[in-house]
């Protein structure tokens, strides 16, 4: 063989392993969180402190809930597309997370709340116990109040299309 | 508008980079001399049009313009605004739109210095940059547009990560980037070369000045890095072995074989397939960095958004790119073959065990660098590969490379005696072992790694002194001798600095990680640190806290140190900004990490002997850098292109 092809040869090899590289997320360690009772709270709600609202109270249904923040830039990107999943009769909760200035309420009139119920976690402590690392993640809670999936950062048309609506209708089954 | 004007001029830099490819290409191929001058004035409006989208970025930038979504993610209104400057490459799409920039820029410098070039080669050149300015321009406006609209524009922006908010990282990213995208005029030369079949003498000698400059921005470029990560990290390292590290690194790996290269193959005309394939590899290298760190297939500090459809791109564009110059080397390199003979010790057969050696070393960082990305593509798991390897495969690999270097510059071409040679240097062994025994026993512990480096660097330097005084016997002033001759010198130099700082901080430096109140006092290597207490303070964009801790050494005398511990306004995020005590012999390093109770806090303490040492050789490295680039033979060449 002509020894003037190794080179090619070892770049293709590698050029294989990076195309399953790509398939892969190094960064997505499997949350401990998943399979286990989502963890109890009981919080007030965003512009209605009056109201509480705990996971206990979706029992027998299929929900996500959905960590964001007024300050959180991608969890803007990520609103109309909650939007619709509202819409379409998705159970969505809201884990309003840190927000020191007090703008979720202003910000939902505004812009329109795709949340069942929106609650306050102001100083991060739910947030600790899902072990939410940074704004946006999902939590999808199936009927037994077990967490099924974490979505990482926003969901987009093509998350939901190719994970979580199949995760959804194949747990509301 | 001035978004959307930004995003215009990238569509027609694009459409200029097609233009500046594919004419000159086929008119080299064809011998049609019109196409071969569009490539010059299509180099330099292709240059134009990026830097004009780049201009319109920065001004998005400074007017806080965030209805574009890459300002409105990397910038905030309290931002200052050299930060808001530097926030324009702080993202992955300005990032990106700075490679495109420095790869025109380039190849701009090519139109303009090549005037004594043959025009066919020229064309070449700019051609083979052209493409690869098409991918780039390409990825930019298909997968990472910087001028993407947010609408509606959020009031504010999420500010730019403060780790990026540092001196150090206004000049480390355009110097590391000048780095890897020039080793892409060094590619497009031994491609045009291979294309013409014309792989001589002179081939090697255009090469080298524009080897040799990439190659100084860099070392420069690491090295700001490196300094950058040691300041602003608060661990007090200068180096971790983290992927986008080696990403840089194994450039500047191959770029040192390839300059090495390239002076055998231009004094010698020996070496000539291995030199294209260098200088193939350099830059296939770069651009592996680049998919890498873009792509996120490897977890790194530098983690940016990834996104796969980026990574399938680059990779696609890999393909291309690497894989198509692969295959031509395999297709075109057997036919050229060295003529000159040489002996088996000579300096031509010194310089290719050095090239064999330094790219066994890049192998192993590769290896290093890939290896979990191996493990998880093939199911076996996700680990992370640490210091512990390469320190361990590294290292010692490095060795023959650096005892190597004091022989090479003494010894001569075709053959030299092996004999007259250990005369020569048997009292600079001599010397190299005593310091290798006296230092580390001087410095109260004996450590066989410092041992070992401090003979080497005893040996390099003796080298260096023992080439300036037999070349000087031969006649001559120190001022007359050539720039290259200095170059070469002083970047060996250089490296024996850099092994004293290095084995020393590795062997002898001291930390700890204690519990302080006011008042509370803690030693370290001889030093006496006194904790008065922490201020808050607001800065631009940050509210912080600022420690005082007064430090006395030894002899008595003492100085203040006040680290910070800042908490960023936009997206709460800490850092720590460490207080330092620079000095020639050592370093004394503190840094804040967190307030147990009012005014108690936990301080990392850092006694870090001989590490100035390291920013020292990287700076006299890159001069000898730059005294090699600028040697009369090239300003020769360059005085008769301006005269013609």
């Amino acid at each position: 063989m002509n020894k003037r092809l190794i080179p090619l040869i070892v770049f293709l090899v590698l050029a294989v392993f990076f195309a399953i590289g790509l398939t892969k997320n190094p960064r997505e360690v499997p949350s401990p969180f998943i399979g286990k009772p989502a963890p109890a709270f009981r919080l007030p709600e965003v512009g209605n402190p009056a109201k509480t609202f705990g996971p206990e109270e979706m029992r027998g249904q299929v929900w996500m809930l959905n960590v964001w923040a007024p300050w959180c830039v991608s969890c803007r990107q990520e609103h109309g597309v909650l939007m619709q999943l509202q819409a379409q009769g998705v159970k969505l909760v809201g884990l309003n997370w840190k927000d020191k200035d007090r703008e979720a309420a202003a910000l939902l009139a505004r812009l329109g709340s795709p949340y069942l119920s929106t609650v306050e976690d102001l100083d991060g402590r739910v947030g600790i116990d899902y072990g939410v690392t940074g704004t946006p993640e999902t939590f999808v809670v199936d009927k037994g109040g077990i967490i099924r999936f974490k979505q990482t950062g926003p969901i987009t048309e093509e998350v939901w299309k190719e994970k979580l609506e199949p995760m959804l209708k194949e747990l509301a089954r | 508008m001035i978004p959307e004007i930004g995003h215009f001029s990238l569509i027609l830099a694009l459409l200029l980079a097609l233009v500046q490819s594919v004419l000159p290409l086929i008119g080299a191929q064809t011998g049609n001399a019109r196409f071969l001058a569009v490539a010059r004035p299509a180099a330099r409006a292709q240059f134009l049009f990026v830097a004009l989208a780049y201009a319109c970025l920065v001004t998005a930038f400074l007017q806080n313009d965030f209805s574009v979504r890459n300002v409105a993610l990397n910038s905030f209104s309290q931002l200052p605004a050299v930060y808001r400057f530097t926030a324009s490459w702080g993202s992955h799409e300005g990032s990106m739109l700075l490679w495109t920039l420095i790869l025109a820029f380039w190849t701009m410098a090519v139109s303009v210095l090549s005037r004594r070039l043959p025009e066919d080669m020229v064309a070449r050149v700019i051609g083979i940059m052209g493409l690869v300015s098409v991918g780039f321009l390409a990825f930019l406006l298909f997968t990472s547009n910087p001028f993407d609209r947010l609408l509606p524009a959020p009031p504010d922006g999420r500010d730019l990560n403060p780790l990026l908010q540092d001196p150090g990282m206004v000049l480390h990213p355009p110097m590391l980037y000048m780095g890897y995208v020039g080793f892409s005029v060094a590619f497009a030369f031994a491609i045009a070369a291979l294309l013409s079949g014309k792989l001589d003498a002179a081939w090697a000698r255009w090469s080298r000045p524009w080897t040799t400059v990439a190659w100084t921005f860099l070392t420069m470029g690491i090295a700001l890095g490196s300094w950058w990560a040691y300041i602003e990290l608060g661990w007090g390292g200068w180096w971790f072995w983290d992927p986008t590290e080696n990403a840089s690194f194994m450039p500047w790996l191959a770029g040192t074989a390839l300059i090495h290269s390239l002076a055998v193959t231009e004094k010698r005309g020996v070496f000539k397939s291995w030199t294209v394939l260098l200088a193939i590899t350099a830059f296939s290298l770069s651009l592996l960095g680049t998919f890498l760190v873009r792509s996120g297939v490897l977890s790194s500090v530098h983690a940016f958004a990834t996104d796969p459809a980026r990574g399938a791109f680059i990779l696609g564009f890999l393909a291309v790119v690497i894989g198509g110059s692969l295959l031509l080397y395999a297709l075109r390199a057997p036919t050229m073959l060295g003529s000159a003979r040489f002996s088996a010790f000579s300096r031509e057969s010194l310089l290719l065990v050095n090239n064999v050696v330094l790219v066994a070393a890049l192998g192993s960082v590769l290896l290093g660098t890939l290896y979990p990305l191996f493990l998880d593509a093939l199911g076996m798991g996700k680990i992370s590969v640490g210091a512990p390897y390469f320190n361990a495969v590294f290292v010692p690999l490095m060795v023959p490379v650096l005892f190597l270097m004091a022989v090479g510059p003494l010894t001569r071409w075709k053959g030299a005696s092996l004999p007259d040679m250990v005369v020569r240097l048997r009292l600079a062994f001599a010397v190299a072992v005593v310091a290798a025994v006296a230092v580390p026993l001087a410095a109260g512990e004996f450590k066989p790694w410092v041992a070992l480096g401090m003979g080497l660097a005893v040996w390099i330097a003796y080298g260096v002194a023992l080439g300036f005084t037999e070349r000087l016997k031969r006649g001559g002033s120190p001022w007359t001798l050539p720039r290259g001759f200095w170059g070469m010198q002083l970047a060996h130099l250089s490296m024996a600095i850099g092994i004293v700082g290095m084995a020393l901080v590795s062997g002898y430096e001291g930390e700890r990680n204690v519990k302080m109140a006011v008042g509370d006092t803690a030693q370290l290597a001889g030093y006496t640190f006194t904790f008065k207490g922490a201020e808050a303070f607001e800065g631009p964009n940050y509210h912080a806290a600022r420690g005082h801790l007064v430090v006395k050494s030894e002899s008595g005398s003492e100085f203040s140190l006040r680290p910070e511990k800042r908490l960023y306004n936009a997206g709460g995020m800490p850092m720590t900004e460490a207080g330092i005590d620079y000095g020639v012999l050592r370093d004394v390093y503190v840094a804040m990490g967190e307030e147990i109770e009012p005014q108690v806090w936990t301080i990392r303490l850092f006694y870090k002997p001989f590490i100035g040492w390291l920013w020292f050789a990287a700076a006299l490295m890159s001069l000898g850098g730059a005294l090699a680039a600028s040697d009369r033979r090239y300003r020769i060449a360059l005085k008769d292109k301006a005269a013609a």
